[in-house]
């Protein structure tokens, strides 16, 4: 880039606190209260505003400068990788199950994130928090449509990304992402804050765009690449704000200390169970590896992670405890999650697989404590079933955690040969739970939790079938009325990724691309 | 002392920006990844402008550094003259 920069009139400092504070205006006719009305019922207290800083002192003039570079190179390499059919360069056609699992469970959080921090710059009374949730608001926006113009490229080729919109609304497994989303807006501003900005976008964002986007360049896919790293190059300002928040909130008032670590507990755990799909995707989805699901949480959450709660250690915030449970599901996690998927993969959008011998040899290298000892055998069998032509696929519907939404499949926390189950007792019905977490985050919040939409329940309830289904007809069948409801073809999107349409025209035009035809 | 660190893309603008910073912070360790380099530091790191406007022969603009920037760490201070990432503990 060749930018000019012109001669400054006013220092960095002095025009961010012109073009924030300065903006500002005292309401004359109307009270503050009522302008603000989501500012207090969340007994966080505030006593000036004004200490709120910005340390990056972005404007709105800068961010429009800055912003349109970013989308000028963007959409350049978006539009050359289109022209030049960029999709045949990449690893193997697994490699684009990722981008479908991205484009049906994250994109539309982007959208979510923009109308969140719109909500939350709208409900709060300082112009600093204001502006800069004004500009992550812009973000995010930004954030859903790139992914989405990147990733109709694949659409015009490959199976699953057809219809993310509305799959995002009623598949199973994106209730998952779903959920964790529409819990963070439906709280108060702060909490809001807490959740996304603080818990999501500085503790746990770089374990999602960090190694996927990595992982999408080292895979050969520069479309995922530049769109995840434009996206990325907002983060940090994000991350940035989030971390301000907390502080900024700390300071002001020492009661809200406690209601700010409660968030971040619960917050933590909220995001890292959303992670569970990234996790598996890190470690059986990515042909071409650059690190494991284990070494990402260790460098970005054990060690990022923990300097950081060491430093805000002086506020007397303390790390989340459900570090101590994570730590235990590390060597599990993906593995378990793999393996549900697997299951299920007749129900899912996106193709799944037995990972091959030197895949198996990399997780075990990766894993030496578990993969050999419970995991490997269990693919291996899977492997032979479906030589044998029995590719297993699970036919009935799993329990869900009532608040992550996830199906019980975590194992109890040191014993990874035993499912962990919790429940508790409310208004006369039982709820389950994936974990004491997800218990202790739903007794303390029963009226919020007890609303899920679980999909499992809503199935058979008969709510997930086509309008003018008939399921008392004879030789009804349960799934593919599910499946046509999720607008999901069955023997396209779903089933093993062996014999798949995508297989198969991957390979033929991948040989089209390197010799005549 | 706990480490901070600076993630950017790998790409012709960032090339000068990582070697100023190289050169600015004995301290730091450059990590190569695909399409991206990250930075790691003991407790504080430092990118001054007029390290990078040496390499690249032009005026810079520290917020220049948003459109190649991935991810960092740390408590940031930005003036115009210098972006410092530290940790207070
Ligand atoms: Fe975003
Ligand atoms: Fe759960």
């Amino acid at each position: 880039m060749d930018m000019q920069v012109a001669k400054k009139k006013l220092g960095l400092k002095e025009k961010y606190q012109v073009m924030t504070r300065g903006l500002d205006w005292e309401p004359s006719y109307q009270k503050k209260e009522d302008i603000y009305p989501y500012a207090s019922y969340e007994g966080i207290k505030i006593h000036d505003w004004d200490k709120w800083e910005d340390p990056f002192r972005l404007t709105m003039d800068a961010y429009w400068k800055y912003q349109a570079e970013k989308e000028r190179k963007l959409y350049a390499i978006i539009d050359a990788y289109a022209q030049n059919n960029g999709h045949l360069n990449v690893t193997d056609a697994r490699y684009i199950n990722t981008v479908k699992l991205f484009l049906t469970g994250v994109s539309p959080l982007e959208y979510m994130a923009h109308r969140g921090f719109a909500h939350a710059g709208r409900a709060f009374p300082g112009a600093g928090p204001r502006v800069a949730c004004l500009m992550q608001s812009l973000d995010e926006i930004r954030h859903a449509q790139t992914q989405i113009h990147a990733l109709s490229n694949f659409n015009k080729h490959y199976n699953g990304l057809h219809d993310f919109r509305h799959m995002h609304d009623r598949v199973w497994y994106l209730s998952v992402p779903k959920s964790f989303f529409d819990d963070a807006v439906t709280a108060g501003p702060f909490e809001f804050m807490v959740a996304i900005g603080f818990s999501f976008e500085y503790v746990l964002t770089n374990l999602l765009f960090v190694p996927f986007v990595s992982g999408a360049a080292y895979n050969g896919d520069m479309g995922t690449m530049t769109f995840g790293f434009s996206a990325q190059s907002d983060e940090a300002r994000h991350m940035t704000l989030g971390l301000e928040v907390i502080k900024f909130i700390l300071e002001q008032d020492p009661d809200n200390l406690p209601i700010v670590q409660r968030w971040i507990d619960k917050w933590t755990w909220r995001g890292y169970r959303v992670l569970t799909l990234v996790a598996m995707m890190m470690d059986y989805m990515l042909p071409k590896r650059t690190m494991s699901w284990k070494e990402a949480w260790e460098v970005y959450f054990e060690e990022n992670g923990g300097a950081l709660f060491k430093d805000l250690a002086r506020y007397g915030i303390t790390m989340p405890r459900c570090a101590e449970t994570i730590a235990l599901e590390k060597d599990h996690l993906s593995h378990q999650a793999w393996g549900t998927f697997y299951n299920y993969g007749a129900a899912a959008a996106f193709h799944t697989w037995v990972p091959e011998k030197e895949e198996m040899d990399w997780l075990a290298a990766k894993y030496p404590q578990s993969f050999d000892k419970y995991y490997r055998p269990r693919l291996e069998f899977w492997r032979e079933q479906a030589a044998k032509g029995n590719r297993f696929y699970n036919k009935t519907l799993p329990m869900l955690c009532q608040t992550c939404q996830i199906p019980m499949l975590f194992t109890e926390p040191g014993d990874p040969t035993k499912i962990c189950y919790r429940e508790v007792d409310y208004q006369g019905s039982k709820y389950h739970f994936c974990s004491d977490h997800c218990k202790e985050i739903f007794e303390h919040e029963p009226e919020k939790y007890v609303q899920s939409w679980l999909p499992v329940h809503q199935i058979y309830q008969g709510s997930c079938f086509p309008e003018g289904t008939d399921p008392s007809a004879e030789g009804f069948d349960p799934l593919a009325a599910v499946l046509q409801y999720y607008h999901l073809e069955f023997g396209r999107d779903n089933l093993d990724f062996e014999g798949s349409e995508d297989q198969k025209n991957f390979d033929l035009w991948r040989g089209q691309a390197t010799k005549n035809g | 002392m706990s480490t901070v660190f600076i993630a950017l893309q790998a790409n012709e603008d960032t090339r000068p920006i990582i070697e100023a910073i190289a050169a600015d912070n004995p301290q730091a360790r450059i990590n190569e990844a695909p399409a991206m380099v990250k930075i790691d530091a003991e407790g504080r790191l430092t990118v001054r402008r007029a390290s990078i406007e040496d390499r690249i022969g032009r005026g810079f603009d520290l917020q220049e550094l948003h459109i190649n920037l991935i991810s960092l760490s740390g408590n940031i201070d930005e003036t115009d003259d210098e972006l410092t990432l530290s940790w207070h503990a």
